[in-house]
């Protein structure tokens, strides 16, 4: 019985030596060949990855079209909840070793990861999504969130009976900020002695804020009380809540975000009271990408698509906003020509 | 005596296993389920995971998984359920990024510094779930889950630009000071990444988990308490200090679970630190039954799994499996465990009734003989 275990223990540690041993040498990344033929779009989503109906979802659709109009092939890869630098890294670094070209990184969460494959793989082409990179082959895809919602402030303004009206952010991010401060100017700036309640759904690396509608409505529900009219939720997954607290209310707006709410099928029942929604055209930020590697002339450096580019807009779905268009296009452009300077922070 | 030793250790190796091979079983049921061929999943999960890269991943994330593991089993061993090592760690990381971002010490200096800095911040947020317990008769399971949602608003709070943030120059990413280049902890230079350092200081936790537990009175005391906190009261030991004094070192292990990541790797602490590691630290003090050897093989079957399911995602398996794989496993775990405990007990009485029968029956003979 002795003899026998010893005999087996010997044996398994012998086994498990010669494993490490073997496998030692040789590195996972070694093995792959590209194949030049197909173009090849690699894209690493951020926590929520494709289907979240909000982000990650516009970079999809931009990739979705790229992807019908070259015949490339693709491969998504998303983020998990809980995860490292390293587990970024490594995203990022199979998808440049697999060959595919570009890598379109979505989210800021990915800057740190970006520079450091960027770096590693110089021939290769990266996207960085809401954040600016610092290598040469990176092509940093940032938006003036600050400026759409300006107009979004402008026209909730404007169509506020009593003056109030509210902001609702998911988590208190940097982001999500520069949608309050624009909002907050806008409305400041077209009605002085208009109130704005600012309120955010959860703090810091507690992301909870970004899908929970019961928060959004609760908090829409506060506002709507205190005497808003008109709300405004940047909040992912918690604006249909604030939608359906703020339907609710006879005469008051709501105000959507990243894609056109009201043509949302979840919504559909509150499309009458969403005034409008600040998207950003991140899926055309993706699709530039790829069409200029594919046209062999890649772009790097920072791109920054602004609301005089259509880079953020207002939608005008249920056309709630015709009666006052015309302020709205003088806002834009006073903004595209610079006299509006809009902030980025509260 | 040797031979009851070997037969628990049996005993004790056969749970864990059992629990794996189950855990695989219904992963693979899970896979077929979906419409994927599981065995090639598993395939390309060995294949991948014993890769050199993939070995210095694994090694990497079960540094920091490993300190997890140690940090929640100081408080199993005393009967006390931390569950507040999430909080902990992140607060613990928070502060000493702080601290180590400030300043710009020799390294010899700094390092340690935010090392003490964590473990303190670790110490102290735990130690109020101990003050709590031992004053108040709070339950530490109640308090310190409390203290994790403190700790996210406190660090929600502090984490802005004017106070501990720093914002950058896009704009959207805010994080603490990053740390100077000299207060970035030494690497192993292997290929084709480095293998972190901490991985030493894990060790070095490990030992002194080992040590203080098994070889010195303390531990000895920790223990009883654990086992029977009336009767170890009765012995003279006094149970309120052991509570604060196990709950500031579980808190204080906390503190150094932040730091692979933050001397080793993101140097700053962001939104995106990693969280629920707290979480991950109780499914591997299960998985490893608490003893330093058993967390490390926990620490590093988590970290492979984690890298072996990230290939699975590439060629196209769904990225959830791992979850599913992690979930089921530490479930496994715990039945596991009670069945082969029922086991070893039932084997134990039954053997021990044997005997008995058997020195009955000699007794009987000799009796006879005498008479």
């Amino acid at each position: 019985m002795r003899r026998v275990s010893k005999i087996t223990a010997a044996c398994t540690v012998t086994a498990a030596l010669a494993l490490t041993a073997s496998a030692c040498g040789e590195s996972s990344t070694e093995s792959s060949g590209s194949d030049k033929g197909k173009m090849k779009i690699g894209m690493a989503y951020d926590v929520g990855g494709r289907g979240d109906n909000s982000f990650n979802d516009s970079a999809a659709r931009g990739l979705d079209k790229a992807k019908s109009e070259f015949g490339a092939e693709t491969k998504e890869l998303t983020a998990k909840t809980g995860e490292t630098p390293a587990d970024r890294e490594q995203r990022l670094e199979s998808l440049a070793e697999g060959g595919y070209n570009p890598v379109v990184a979505v989210g800021f969460a990915y800057k740190d990861a970006v520079d450091k494959i960027a770096a590693k793989y110089p021939k290769v082409n990266f996207g960085l999504v809401d954040s600016v990179a610092s290598a040469k082959n990176v092509d940093s895809i940032v938006f003036t969130e600050e400026q759409g919602s300006y107009l979004a402030g402008v026209a909730a303004a404007l169509k506020s009976k009593d003056g109030q009206v509210g902001f609702i952010g998911g988590v208190d991010l940097p982001l999500i900020k520069k949608f309050a401060a624009g909002f907050q100017q806008g409305v400041k700036d077209t009605n002085p002695k208009a109130k704005v309640q600012i309120q955010y759904l959860s703090t810091g690396s507690d992301l909870s804020g970004f899908g929970s509608p019961d928060k959004g409505s609760y908090a829409a529900k506060g506002m709507l009380d205190k005497g808003a009219d008109v709300i405004f939720a940047a909040a992912g997954g918690s604006g249909a809540g604030s939608i359906e607290a703020v339907a609710g209310k006879k005469g008051a707006w709501s105000i959507g975000v990243d894609s056109d709410q009201a043509l949302d099928p979840s919504l559909a029942k509150y499309k009458d009271t969403i005034m409008t929604s600040v998207v950003k055209n991140v899926d055309g930020g993706v699709y530039d990408l790829v069409k200029s590697v594919k046209d062999g002339k890649p772009l790097a450096g920072t791109q920054t698509y602004t609301l005089a580019k259509d880079g953020v807009s207002l939608t005008t779905t249920g056309d709630h906003l015709k009666d006052i268009q015309a302020k709205l296009d003088e806002a834009k452009k006073k903004i595209a020509d610079g006299t509006i300077k809009v902030k980025t922070t509260t | 005596m040797k031979k009851i030793d070997k037969e628990r250790l049996l005993l004790g190796i056969a749970a864990p296993v059992l629990a794996i091979v189950v855990a695989f079983l219904v992963t693979a049921l899970v896979l077929a389920a979906t419409g994927k061929e599981p065995f090639s999943a598993f395939g390309i999960m060995f294949d991948y995971g014993l890769k050199s890269d993939s070995q210095v991943y694994i090694l990497n994330k079960a540094t920091t998984y490993y300190l997890a593991g140690l940090a929640v089993a100081v408080g199993f061993r005393m009967n006390l359920f931390n569950i507040g090592v999430d909080g902990q760690y992140r607060l613990a990381a928070f502060f000493a990024a702080a601290v180590g971002g400030a300043l710009t010490l020799p390294g010899a200096l700094q390092i340690p510094l935010i090392i003490l800095t964590a473990m303190i911040v670790g110490a102290m947020w735990a130690g109020i779930a101990g003050v709590l317990k031992v004053t108040r008769g709070v339950s530490e399971v109640v308090s310190t889950i409390m203290l994790n949602a403190i700790a996210t608003a406190v660090i929600g709070y502090l984490l802005q630009q004017g106070r501990l943030g720093h914002l950058d120059e896009a704009g959207t990413k805010i994080s603490t000071k990053p740390l100077p280049e000299s207060s970035h902890f030494f690497e192993f230079p292997t290929t084709p990444s480095p293998v972190w350092g901490f991985i030493v200081v894990a060790v070095v936790a490990g030992v002194a988990y080992w040590f203080t537990l098994s070889r010195t009175r303390f531990g000895f005391d920790l223990r009883t308490v654990g086992q029977s906190g009336s009767a170890a009261e009765a012995s003279g030991v006094d149970v309120k200090k052991m509570v604060i004094t196990s709950m500031l070192i579980s808190g204080a292990v906390a503190g150094l679970i932040g730091m692979p990541t933050l001397l080793n790797d993101s140097y700053e602490y962001s939104g995106d630190f990693p969280v629920g590691i707290g979480f991950t630290g109780i499914a591997i003090a299960l998985l490893g039954r608490n003893h330093p050897v058993g967390i490390a093989l926990g620490a590093l079957l988590w970290g492979f799994l984690e890298r072996g399911t990230g290939k699975l995602e590439f060629e196209g398996y769904d990225k959830e499996i791992v979850g599913v794989i992690q979930g089921v496993i530490v479930l496994c775990v715990v039945i596991a465990y009670e069945v082969v405990r029922r086991f070893g007990l039932k084997r134990q009485q039954s053997k021990v009734g044997a005997e008995l029968a058997a020195q009955a029956a000699r007794n009987n003979d000799q009796q006879e003989v005498s008479a």
